[in-house]
């Protein structure tokens, strides 16, 4: 098994909440993404299993939407928003100075697997703009400033 | 986890008696049910449970003149009554929290700040269709709004304004949250219903319509989170305060989420009816173009609504005035750019997404949107040729009015009226293989 206890735990009290148990198929990608940072086709047969759905509804679902990638990314998933709105403040050239601070192209990885950086299409945070999420969380009114010290602090974290 | 840093008129909406939506959202204790309640919350909510029936709610809400702010604008009231009355199954009441709309980050702050707001306004919608169980459908990456709300949604349930026999009424209620995973497509109510069924977040041929079969194929009503959390203010004042606020037929207050070459950027409640130019120019608001540049053009109501050139700007922000000029509130997101802006790149930008959004469940919006971006893409990139502008017309027109649902037409519509207002840009760049205007926005 990779999923944890305490993931089938939480995915089995979800499942409760709703009349139908097909419901619980995104409940349930979303949990495992949490534990493995990644949701491939071994993880769709267990949550299969756990929630008492067909193979292929779990994988038809997952595939659909993108924040289930079958394959793990960097410790720390940095999404630019390249949209309008950000793109009028410069989300452009943040991407750049992104990519020569960690020495990436956007779609890689760093060597050390602690960087990942993507551009998403908008993250409803246009007011704030330029903006990036890693992992869950948002940073928003970005400048480069902001940008060293976020990812400094990060770098000492790891 | 971070609290959006965005800029509000709070300040400004507490001094306005008819102002509400925005009124304690700086107030970093408003997400706590008991400082909502001193602030007057869940009066409206138990008012509804105390004494007035489903039918005079919806009678309520259709007086008051509220119509959808996500981005139709229909009558919220009316909508609700489409419910069958002698319908046997279980009815559903889903918040449509999906908000990725390019431009609008509105429902994200009422999300984190007032919760409790959108979850009275979703009781009182509930009980209107005699629902008993509840869905809000949040965007998956908004983990900070799926948070807060999960805990308000708690602290209702522990204080009895949710769940078995609130208020001593009988009247049960339960509320489920359900975060996204991913796809601005599933803010289309019937793909969200898809979505939350457990299906890939397609939207549905209608009819039948979400009111007679939605989730589960049962009754079931979608509505926009700032829809909902206008109406306990609503039940509270009366239908003919809120109708007598903004104009003849959009009536009340509504969100603008102002972004772009604006000084200052932000989340504006005002009277539906407000100036445009005052939004954008007023120092209580936008306060004029960034550099004091001059304005090129405005996106009134979200990257879905037709451009505006700076001679339309002085225009009153509803539906029927933008509709005049042949565009469209949409969901009140107000993207503004000024002269160094090449309008090929921002079509591109705009195209990018609709092609990437598209669900490929209609030909005509799966193969056109990426058509549109190729070429598009090649104009920009100094490829053009001669009879581009016409083979992008050709394809508009042929995804016009051809798909299940207004993705294709949202795609379109700010291409075709870019074309309209700045044919000879679009020409230019073909024909020089550059940039009218050259464009490049530094981060700083
Ligand atoms: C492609 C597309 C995306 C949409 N996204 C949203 C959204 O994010 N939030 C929203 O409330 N409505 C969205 N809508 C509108 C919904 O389909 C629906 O009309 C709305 O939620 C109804 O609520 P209202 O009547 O309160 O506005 C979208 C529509 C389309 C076609
Ligand atoms: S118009 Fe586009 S997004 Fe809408 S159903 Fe068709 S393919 Fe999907």
């Amino acid at each position: 098994m990779i999923l944890n206890q305490t993931s089938i735990q939480k995915i089995k009290e979800r499942a409760k909440e709703f009349p139908q148990k097909k419901s619980a198929i995104l409940p349930a990608l979303t949990i495992a993404y949490q534990q493995e940072g990644y949701v491939d086709e071994a993880i769709y047969r267990e949550l299969a299993k756990i929630i008492d759905v067909p193979y292929v509804e779990i994988a038809e679902a997952a595939t659909f939407y993108t924040m289930f990638p079958k394959k793990p990314r960097g410790k720390y998933l940095i999404q630019v928003c390249h949209n309008i709105s950000c793109a009028l403040l410069g989300a452009d050239s943040l991407v750049e100075y992104l990519e020569n601070k960690l020495k990436i192209k956007k779609g890689e990885t760093t060597e050390d697997n602690l960087f990942t950086l993507i551009t998403v299409e908008c993250l409803g945070s246009c007011s704030t703009a330029p903006m990036m999420q890693i992992n869950q969380d948002y940073y928003e009114n970005l400048t480069p400033e902001k940008v060293n010290k976020i990812i400094e602090e990060l770098k000492a974290k790891a | 986890m971070f609290y959006s840093p965005v800029r509000t008129n709070a300040a400004q909406v507490a001094k306005d008696e008819n102002l509400h939506l925005f009124r304690y959202v700086e107030d970093p204790d408003q997400c706590k049910v008991d400082t909502f309640v001193a602030h007057g919350g869940y009066e409206a909510w138990k008012k509804v449970l105390n004494g007035m029936s489903a039918d005079e709610v919806i009678d309520v809400v259709k007086k008051s003149g509220l119509r959808g702010r996500g981005g139709a604008g229909f009558p919220t009231g009316m909508k609700w009554s489409f419910v069958p009355k002698d319908s046997t199954k279980p009815r559903y009441l889903c918040c449509n929290a999906d908000e990725s709309e390019p431009g609008t980050c509105k429902d994200r702050v009422l999300l984190e700040r007032d919760p409790h707001s959108v979850i009275e306004g979703m009781a009182i919608a509930a009980y209107a269709i005699k629902c008993h169980l509840m869905f809000i459908y949040i965007r998956g990456e908004f983990a900070y709004a799926i948070e807060r709300m999960k805990q308000a949604r708690d602290e209702a349930l522990a204080k009895g304004h949710l769940g078995k026999n609130i208020y001593s009424s009988g009247y049960d209620l339960d509320m489920v949250i359900y975060s996204g995973g991913g796809a601005y497509i599933c803010g289309e109510e019937t793909a969200l219903l898809n979505s939350l069924e457990g299906h890939r977040g397609q939207p549905r041929i209608r009819p039948p319509f979400p009111a007679i079969e939605g989730l589960y194929a049962s009754p079931t009503i979608v509505n926009n989170v700032e829809s909902l959390a206008s109406v306990p203010y609503i039940i509270k004042r009366g239908a003919q305060w809120y109708s007598s606020l903004g104009t003849e037929k959009s009536s009340g207050t509504k969100i603008f989420s102002l972004s772009g070459h604006v000084k200052q950027p932000g989340n504006y409640e005002v009277a539906l009816g407000f100036n445009l130019k005052k939004l954008i120019y007023d120092p209580q608001y936008g306060g004029g173009i960034l550099g004091d540049k001059k304005l090129k053009g405005v996106i009134p109501g979200g990257a879905s609504t037709p451009f505006l050139t700076p001679e339309m700007i002085d225009i009153k922000l509803d539906y029927e005035s933008l509709q005049e000029v042949g565009s469209m509130l949409g969901s009140g997101a107000v993207i503004v750019f000024h002269e160094e802006t090449c309008i090929v790149w921002t079509i591109l930008k705009l195209t990018h997404f609709f092609h990437h959004e598209s669900c490929g469940k209609c030909t005509p919006c799966r193969e056109g949107t990426a058509w549109l971006e190729q070429i598009i893409r090649r104009i920009e990139n100094g490829q053009g040729r001669d009879g581009d502008i016409e083979k992008i017309e050709d394809i508009c027109n042929n995804i016009l009015g051809r798909t299940i649902c207004p993705l294709g037409d949202a795609a379109v519509m700010p291409i075709q009226s870019s074309i309209k207002h700045w044919r000879d840009e679009w020409q230019y760049h073909i024909e020089h293989k550059k940039c009218m205007v050259e464009t490049h926005f530094e981060f700083k």
